[in-house]
């Protein structure tokens, strides 16, 4: 009798950490995916001016789309807060997608190649981020369910385990305003 | 949840079957040498004080250490010796647009996958295909044809590559490499046998007079019907070696292909350009010469002329590196109209 409380003891104990450790790890991984994003949003960041002073030339009578870039861009640098950062980003991208909308009306731009490298970086980037966006998803959705999950949610709290928000996006055409929850990526504020 | 579940189970299946391959390549091996031994025991044991009796298990010995280094090399240097197979070179400066498209893609795949990023090669070839080798993901390397980069448009080319991160991220690659390696090297010592049995069958009739002493005891020893059934099971298993460890190759290639089509799918959420890349590598039904039979269950399509690989049914089944590309295209093609459907439901009625 006494063996087998014992063993059964030990089973949750064993149990116990496995699944605390699980949780953990899984937080980190939220935390890091998160950093994934930012590290990209950063290369964005750093593209810009090459771009623009790539097309300031040819492109001098759109002054106010490059402007507009400028500005975008500057507010996405400075925007500190998750929310607020999201929303800069997002005005960022459709400033950027109607720069290069304009491109296409300049025959001699595309034709220096220039442009079109810089295009294909920024492409990348702006498909980095979205990769790094999902990826975030795929891990904090895999964290929530696993705090919420019985039994594991009866050691969320000992873990200090929250729900991680998502980071949802509608129509990128449409202006997002993803929120994602501070107080899980400390590092992040 | 269930697909991260389906990835865990396949990684454990992977890292088992790779400790189970090597097991049994070391066992295959002590079999062919320790059987050698056998049967040169039987041989000898009826022989006079004076004769050689065979009584060290010397071929066991060497066989077994000899197949542990080959699982040590294979494990070591298993990746660079597939790559170096093919003649593929690194792009570490990227110097064309193309190339830096190809770097580019396959940052992004890494990321979408959550590993790190794979050196990447370029196999020169113009028929499209694609592998990727090496035992961690850590350790992965990604190789693609030039024709494969002149074939496809940037979208297709990120599914090709998430296809092949996929077998990175589940350790097919892992498996995949070991088994490379591995029949490369049976190949290799089958040819050598064949050619010593040939040879050695030339100098054995050469110097039948000197021999003849051991000939003479073979035929008035009792054990003689054994010592036969041994040699000839164990010359069967030595032929027979290279047959088998290709059906191995391919039997454990194909069930994969579908999944890390899927698992590729969910890397870059777009199953339809991976699918239109299938279609365009299958319009090209150039062999790729430079990737050779021991490699073929590494690449995204068999580099052979896809011929087998296109009939389906038990032939097909048994000999075919690959499932039919239609198959897949067809399965690939269906993800994307449940991917629209899904879409379409979600953003009408989604819950505020």
């Amino acid at each position: 009798m006494m063996l087998i409380l014992l063993a059964v003891v030990v089973a949750v104990a064993f149990w116990g950490i496995g699944a605390y450790n699980g949780l953990v790890a899984l937080k980190n991984q939220v935390v890091n995916a998160w950093k994934q994003i930012d590290v990209q949003l950063k290369r964005r960041h750093d593209l810009i001016p090459n771009l623009v002073n790539t097309v300031k030339g040819a492109m001098d009578f759109e002054r106010t789309t490059l402007e507009a870039v400028i500005a975008a861009r500057n507010k996405a640098v400075s925007a500190t807060g998750v929310a607020a950062t999201a929303k800069a980003e997002g005005e960022l991208t459709q400033a950027l997608g109607r720069l290069f909308a304009l491109t296409e009306a300049y025959p001699d731009l595309k034709a220096t190649g220039n442009i079109a490298q810089l295009q294909e970086e920024l492409t990348s980037t702006e498909n980095k981020i979205g990769f790094a966006r999902q990826l975030y998803n795929d891990v904090a959705t895999q964290y929530n369910t696993k705090q919420m999950q019985f039994p594991t949610n009866l050691l969320a709290g000992v873990a200090k385990a929250s729900p991680a928000e998502l980071w949802e996006i509608e129509d990128a055409g449409e202006r997002a305003v993803p929120s994602v929850d501070l107080s899980m990526n400390k590092p992040q504020a | 949840m269930t697909p991260d579940q389906n990835l865990f189970a396949q990684q454990e299946t992977n890292r088992r079957q790779s400790v189970w391959l090597v097991a049994g390549f070391i066992l295959f091996f002590a079999w062919l040498g320790f059987g050698g031994d056998w049967a040169l025991y039987l041989n000898t044991a009826g022989a006079g004080p004076q004769g050689y009796h065979h009584t060290i298990p010397a071929l066991g010995i060497l066989s077994t250490l000899l197949a542990s280094g080959i699982c040590w090399f294979s494990w070591r240097f298993g990746a660079q010796r597939v790559l170096w197979a093919t003649g593929a070179w690194e792009l570490i400066e990227p110097a064309t647009p193309q190339q830096k498209q190809l770097v580019n893609v396959v940052e992004e795949m890494a990321i979408a996958s959550g590993l790190p990023r794979p050196r990447i090669w370029i196999v020169p070839d113009p028929d499209p295909n694609a592998f990727a080798t090496g035992i961690t993901p850590q350790t992965a390397n990604l190789a693609v044809t030039e024709g494969l980069l002149d074939a496809l448009d940037r979208d297709e080319l990120q599914g090709v590559v998430a296809h092949e991160m996929a077998h990175v991220s589940n350790y097919d690659t892992r498996l995949m490499t070991l088994l490379a390696a591995m029949v490369g090297a049976i190949a290799l010592m089958s040819d050598g046998m064949s050619r010593f049995l040939r040879f050695g069958g030339r100098i054995g009739s050469g110097n039948g007079g000197r021999s003849g002493g051991g000939g003479s005891d073979r035929g008035g020893k009792g054990g003689g019907p054994l010592v036969l059934v041994v040699l000839v099971l164990w010359i069967i298993s030595m032929l027979l070696a290279p047959v088998v460890s290709r059906l191995l190759a391919m039997a454990v290639s194909r069930k994969r292909e579908y999944l890390a089509d899927a698992t590729g799918a969910q890397f870059t959420r777009n199953p339809a350009a991976l699918a239109s890349a299938l279609e365009k590598i299958e319009a090209a039904a150039e062999p790729t010469r430079t990737i050779t039979r021991g490699a073929a269950h590494l690449c995204i399509v068999d580099p052979a002329a896809r011929k087998i690989s296109e009939r389906e049914g038990l032939v097909a089944d048994v000999f075919a590196s690959h499932p039919p590309i239609r198959q897949r295209i067809i399965r690939l093609r269906g993800m994307a109209y449940q991917q629209l459907k899904r879409e379409s439901t979600a953003s009408g009625t989604l819950p505020a």
